[in-house]
């Protein structure tokens, strides 16, 4: 299996905290690789750094084959990193499928001139656009509320929007950050279906996650954070047996706790 | 008709019809209401001017969510650019161009129009390239200082070379001559007379339809959700892969050339410009009629522009005359009266209609089976 992500080195200081300390991960074509930590670990800010929307200090990346620099978030997708929001960041006023098709924006290149003129290759496009963006909902299975504003969807239709509109980017690695945050059991195992599915269409996903049952049950290797430093990495087995990870959620045993605070 | 209504789109014979009826009424429009007088034509005419500067500011303000207060900047420089290639003032103030264009420059408006329109677009950059980091209010603030810098410089650029002729204005500006036929004149179509006025009514009639089309293509097409997505919510818009740096540029610039063209428009149909014409006050009436008839709607702005164009020429012709019959005297001035009914206007609006006048449709509110998702509560308002 070929790397699609090799992320290294990364650093990234907000004033006195260092949020991030030589972070790093390797994913690998098709696999689903979760990032998993207690509140505050840092999984957001790295999720922020490989999408551009934070400056990093230092670190390489390399998307496919390729170094990428997540200096602008809009580089980022067209290079084929596409993301969805912890607090869900649709365009409430725009109705689903067009919330879809705007997903569909960097893939496709008609002009003003062209839309202004109506010239064939636009109308031909546009056509393409609105078909492909059909079938991406029906994927997520929200075909009914298509033309429904966003911000009247039910809040986990409003996940499986937002995971079709990035899905519309063609990205070569999704990065979902906290998709299962507020969903209820049931959204949650319809979620579990649905990330399975994306990920046996050969799309390789990137899973932040709180929900550690999910996690573990999910993806095919695990890195673990806290306060900005990886702590393990490996198999959901591994990393479950790991006892820096069960002293990170858990927290350490009372006598450690004690030995901690005497150093 | 049916991309404006969507109700008609399913039903092409009633939109086929509906266009043929709205047609017929423009058309024959002008000769009714010239009955009562030629400033009512006038009034139209300018409506027709209003509605594309309304189009133009809606694609800055409405689709893209960018807040300008300085829209009439690009009147400003449309009406000037017409101005000066259309009149003797350059050939009078230049020695060496009256010399190169002994019989003057005369221009043809296949040139002046998209030249007027072209500056215009290049200042629509100009401004935006500064701003594009700016949102609300600090952009209304800076686009604000555009508009009157603008101004300020037409007002002032009588020396040390002469080229707007300062407060005095441009005068003996040509008026549009399109194939022999001078709008300037009356003419005789099929042995109808039309007087001057009535030709321009044609003319920004044309202009306006076109702008609409404009408008409406670029609505629905993939530049139109992308200046949607950033009025929405930029990050999402900048996560999906779009520029949005170059995209708001666009529709600063695609506004301004709207603003451009009425400008032109307006220099050729006054016959005079001054820089008295480009107020503060002016960018704040075109972003009104926005406001009011409905942000980001086309038939909304439409309406709204309409609506506020019309209504001071309807206030000059009844406030006096009611007042003398009411009160033997005249108590409050037309102009005065105009703006405390605008203010009460916005006033009024904001309570009962927020998103205006005639605000684009909701779609789909609520689903009727949004509580199978179980803990249906939609996160964002």
């Amino acid at each position: 299996m070929d790397v699609i992500l090799r992320v290294t080195g990364v650093n990234k200081r907000f004033g006195g905290l260092q949020a991030l300390s030589d972070v790093g991960l390797t994913i690998r074509r098709g696999q689903i690789y979760g990032l998993i930590g207690p509140n505050g670990a840092g999984k957001t800010t790295f999720f922020n750094v490989i999408t551009g929307l934070y400056t990093p200090d230092s670190g390489s990346f390399e998307l496919d084959g390729k170094p990428y620099s997540p200096t602008a978030v809009h580089k980022v997708a067209e290079a084929g990193i596409a993301r969805t929001f912890q607090n869900i960041r649709l365009f409430p006023d725009m109705t689903a499928l067009e919330n879809v098709m705007v997903g569909r924006h960097v893939r496709t290149k008609a002009t003003a001139v062209g839309a202004v003129l109506r010239t064939p290759a636009t109308r031909a496009e546009e056509a393409a656009i609105r078909k492909r963006s059909l079938e991406l909902l029906d994927y997520v299975g929200i075909t009914r509320y298509a033309n429904f504003q966003a911000r009247t969807l039910a809040y986990g239709d409003q996940r499986r929007l937002e995971i079709a509109r990035a899905l519309a980017t063609d990205p070569k690695l999704l990065a979902l950050d906290e998709p299962a945050a507020g969903m209820n059991a049931t959204e949650k195992v319809g979620l579990r279906e649905l990330l399975s599915n994306i990920s046996k269409d050969r799309v390789t996903i990137l899973l932040i996650e709180h929900d550690v049952k999910l996690v573990l049950g999910l993806c095919d290797r695990v890195t673990v954070l806290d306060y900005g430093k990886m702590i393990a990495e490996g198999t959901p087995g591994d990393v479950q047996r790991n006892p820096a990870v069960i002293e990170a959620y858990l927290g350490g045993s009372h006598k450690d706790v004690a030995t901690k605070e005497v150093a | 008709m049916a991309s404006l209504f969507p109700r008609l789109r399913n039903n092409p014979r009633a939109s086929f019809i509906a266009t043929l009826v709205v047609a017929a009424v423009l058309i024959v429009l002008p000769f009714g209401v010239g009955v009562m007088g030629n400033a009512w034509v006038r009034a139209l005419s300018f409506a027709c001017l209003y509605v594309m500067l309304a189009l133009g500011l809606n694609i800055v303000v409405g689709f893209a969510g960018l807040l300008d207060l300085g829209y009439v900047a690009f009147y400003a420089v449309g009406a000037y650019m017409y101005a000066l290639l259309a009149s003797p003032h350059l050939t009078s103030n230049f020695p060496a161009l009256a010399a190169a264009f002994p019989n003057g420059l005369h221009s043809s408006i296949w040139l002046s129009i998209p030249l007027g329109a072209a500056l215009a677009a290049f200042f629509g950059v100009v401004l935006g390239a500064p701003v594009l980091k700016l949102r609300g209010d600090y952009l209304a603030i800076v686009t604000l200082g555009f508009g009157e810098i603008i101004r300020i410089f037409l007002n002032n650029l009588n020396a040390p070379l002469n080229l707007t002729n300062g407060p005095q204005g441009i005068t003996l500006i040509e008026p549009v001559k399109v194939a022999g036929i001078n709008f300037g004149k009356t003419q005789h179509i099929f042995g109808l007379e039309v007087p001057s006025v009535h030709m321009y009514y044609f003319l920004f009639l044309a202009l306006t339809v076109i702008a609409i089309t404009v408008c409406l293509r670029l609505q629905n097409s993939r530049l139109g959700r992308a200046w949607m997505a950033i009025r929405e919510d930029e990050i999402a818009a900048k996560a999906m892969g779009i520029n949005t740096r170059n995209v708001k540029l666009l529709a600063f610039s695609l506004g301004a050339t709207f603003g451009g063209v009425a400008g032109a428009m307006f220099s050729a149909f006054q016959g005079f410009v001054s820089p008295e014409s480009f107020s503060l006050m002016e960018s704040i009436i075109i972003l009104a009629m926005v406001v009011l008839g409905g942000i980001g709607h086309i038939p909304g702005v439409v309406l709204g522009a309409i609506l506020l164009s019309v209504f001071p020429e309807v206030l000059r012709h009844t406030v006096v005359p009611v007042q003398m019959q009411l009160f033997g005297k005249v108590l409050v001035d037309a102009e005065v009266l105009r703006m405390l009914l605008y203010g009460l206007a916005m006033v009024l609006i904001m309570l009962y209609r927020p998103r205006g006048l005639w605000p684009a449709p909701e779609h789909g509110v609520a689903p009727a089976d949004a509580g199978k998702s179980v803990g249906a509560k939609p996160l964002i308002a």
